[in-house]
């Protein structure tokens, strides 16, 4: 009965979770779609493409290697003023290469303040990198030769993208831009999250403790992470300092932060979908409830985090499972007809 | 017979607590050595000594000859030292696959790699279809270790440590509330262990420490007590005082 297990049996297990589900497909079909479906919403819809980034930048973080974060502004704001002086000099006037300079930029910093946010438990990671936040959002306060200060960072002209495409008044080009970054660098996270350092950072997540005893360089592997997170932010940022071509010091703001943690819960952690379907979510309540009660519209908000609070954010978290369990059963069965 | 792993003068204080008492221990290469002693003695803080979980407050410990006093944690695995826990650490939201895969892919040294998928680099997967299969974990690779039958996570731990290909394996109560039915499983993959594989292993089950070790250490109060071959340890009258709870006569 048993059926011997081969090589690509075991292989294929092993690879499984990268294995593209047909919901996945559908889900970047329908995002892709919404280009021509909805034009006369490229407003909301850059915003959402450019929340969905940054709540996947905290979920490589936060729902793969357990960090916990109050202060992922600071990347963002980071990579926002990158973006928006290298433009305004013309240090680098394209976009796209100006938004890999502002994303490294953004690692930078994030690779240097890792250290801090290595030592402790979770209350002191949130004390930490709220801190981080402040201190980075005073910097680009008192500098204001350099910053603009209060007033933001004005006078920024962009040039277009890879100098063909401008970006145009009703935020088309703009549009298509944030969500073609948006899911190049998704795919470059899917990538890491399915690879062996990935599985080592969930089994940091798991067990600190034995993953040092098979080997693991706990503290190297969060510093990495956290670095690459950081860029995904500062990329985040940068998209919207050049689309709006302004950079302000509400990028560093602490409710930008808070409201990244809500877009995760609402969306869930630790599958990379989270933060894309907590963003969609959180911006079109924005959008819809400040509409209709314009005052009252984080009452809804507060409420809808305690109910999801309130069920369990476990359940929250992992409300796919039984899809990616049922995909992955039928793949099982398939592998096994193979290897038989 | 070369002595791989050594203490020299080992000693351990949680602050006013001596937990570690100037260990000086010598493993012989491919021994199969048992730590015994009662509740308390200090057995497992001797093994997180030896692993760098815990940092000595004085003395030394040698692998081959070699100080390994300051290398941390993961770095004595590189070296070839792998454990189990008394209590199981595992990794409750993976798979026996994804763990098991995890640790040979750290230990052949891909596990910086960021771009290749998991499952991807056939040594892994052969390596890891060898341990599921020696520790009867194939029917269960693609269930969550968290709920796992607690005989099965047993065995995943020490297959984890396995798959570390040490030279020397700490094994800290292997069979620790291990059903009896199930027991049988956990003791022959620990008796098949190969033979140039050094073992230090803990244990309160008497019986399976004299079927098992060809060399007995006794602790108590964190220091050694008694030395010798299986025979001359279970002959030693200050021994079965000790196990009978008497007073010691040092």
């Amino acid at each position: 009965m048993k059926t011997p297990l081969t090589n690509s049996v075991v292989s294929r297990a092993l690879a499984a979770r990268a294995h593209w589900h047909p919901l996945e497909i559908l889900f970047w079909v329908a995002a892709f779609s919404s280009i021509w479906l909805f034009p006369g919403k490229y407003l909301i819809l850059t915003e959402i493409a450019l929340l969905a980034l940054f709540a996947l930048s905290l979920d490589l973080i936060l729902g793969y290697a357990g960090i916990v974060s109050l202060g992922h502004a600071a990347f963002f704001g980071v990579g926002a003023y990158a973006a928006a002086l290298l433009a305004k000099h013309e240090l680098v006037n394209e976009p796209v290469l100006a938004l890999i300079v502002s994303g490294l930029a953004a690692s930078a910093v994030g690779f240097v303040t890792s250290f801090l946010v290595l030592r402790g438990t979770d209350l002191t990671r949130i004390m930490v990198t709220l801190g981080v936040a402040f201190v980075f959002r005073e910097l680009a306060n008192q500098n204001g030769w350099l910053t603009g200060g209060a007033d933001g960072l004005q006078g920024v002209t962009m040039q277009p993208i890879l100098g063909l495409f401008r970006f145009d008044m009703f935020g088309h080009n703009g549009y298509v831009y944030c969500l073609t970054v948006l899911f190049v660098m998704f795919l470059l996270a899917r990538r890491i999250v399915n690879s062996p350092f990935g599985l080592s950072l969930l089994s940091i997540k798991n067990n600190p403790l034995r993953a040092s005893a098979i080997g693991i360089n706990v503290n190297f592997r969060l510093v990495a992470i956290y670095t690459i997170a950081a860029g995904y932010a500062g990329v985040a940022g940068a998209l919207l300092a050049q689309t709006q071509a302004f950079a302000s010091l509400a990028y560093f703001d602490f409710d930008r932060s808070a409201d990244l943690l809500l877009v995760l819960i609402i969306g869930g952690t630790g599958y990379l979908y989270g933060g894309l379907i907590g963003a969609f979510v959180f911006k079109f309540m924005h959008d819809y409830l400040s509409v209709l009660t314009p005052q009252y519209w984080p009452f809804w908000i507060g409420l809808l985090l305690v109910v999801i609070v309130m069920i369990g954010r476990e359940r929250i978290t992992s409300w796919t499972l039984p899809f990616r369990k049922l995909g992955g059963r039928l793949d099982w069965r398939r592998y096994r007809k193979d290897g038989a | 017979m070369p002595i791989v792993l050594e203490t020299v003068n080992l000693e351990k204080r949680f602050g006013g607590i001596v937990a570690t008492n100037d260990v000086s221990l010598r493993v012989e290469k491919g021994a199969r050595h048992a730590l015994i002693g009662p509740n308390g003695a200090g057995k497992t803080t001797i093994i997180n000594l030896l692993t760098g979980v815990l940092a000595p407050t004085a003395g030394k410990i040698l692998l081959d000859d070699n100080d390994i006093t300051g290398v941390s944690a993961h770095g004595r695995v590189r070296l070839g030292i792998a454990r189990t826990f008394q209590i199981n650490q595992l990794f409750p939201d993976l798979t026996p696959l994804d763990t098991l895969g995890l640790a040979v892919s750290e230990r052949l040294g891909s596990g910086h790699d960021w771009w290749r998928i998991v499952g991807t680099k056939s040594q892994v997967v052969d390596e890891v279809i060898a341990l599921l299969e020696q520790f009867h974990l194939v029917d269960v690779m693609e269930e969550r270790t968290a709920i796992l039958p607690y005989g099965k996570q047993r065995l995943l731990e020490i297959a984890v440590a396995i798959a570390c290909k040490p030279r020397v394996l700490l094994l800290d109560e292997p069979a620790a509330g291990v059903p009896e039915d199930e027991r049988h499983d956990i003791l022959s993959t620990v008796a098949a262990l190969p033979k140039d594989v050094t073992v230090l292993l803990i244990e309160h089950d008497m019986d399976l420490v004299f079927s098992f070790a060809d060399r007995i250490s006794v602790l108590v109060n964190g220091a050694l007590f008694v030395e010798g071959k299986p025979d001359e340890v279970a002959r030693d009258p200050r021994v079965k005082a000790v196990y009978l709870g008497e007073e010691a006569h040092v």
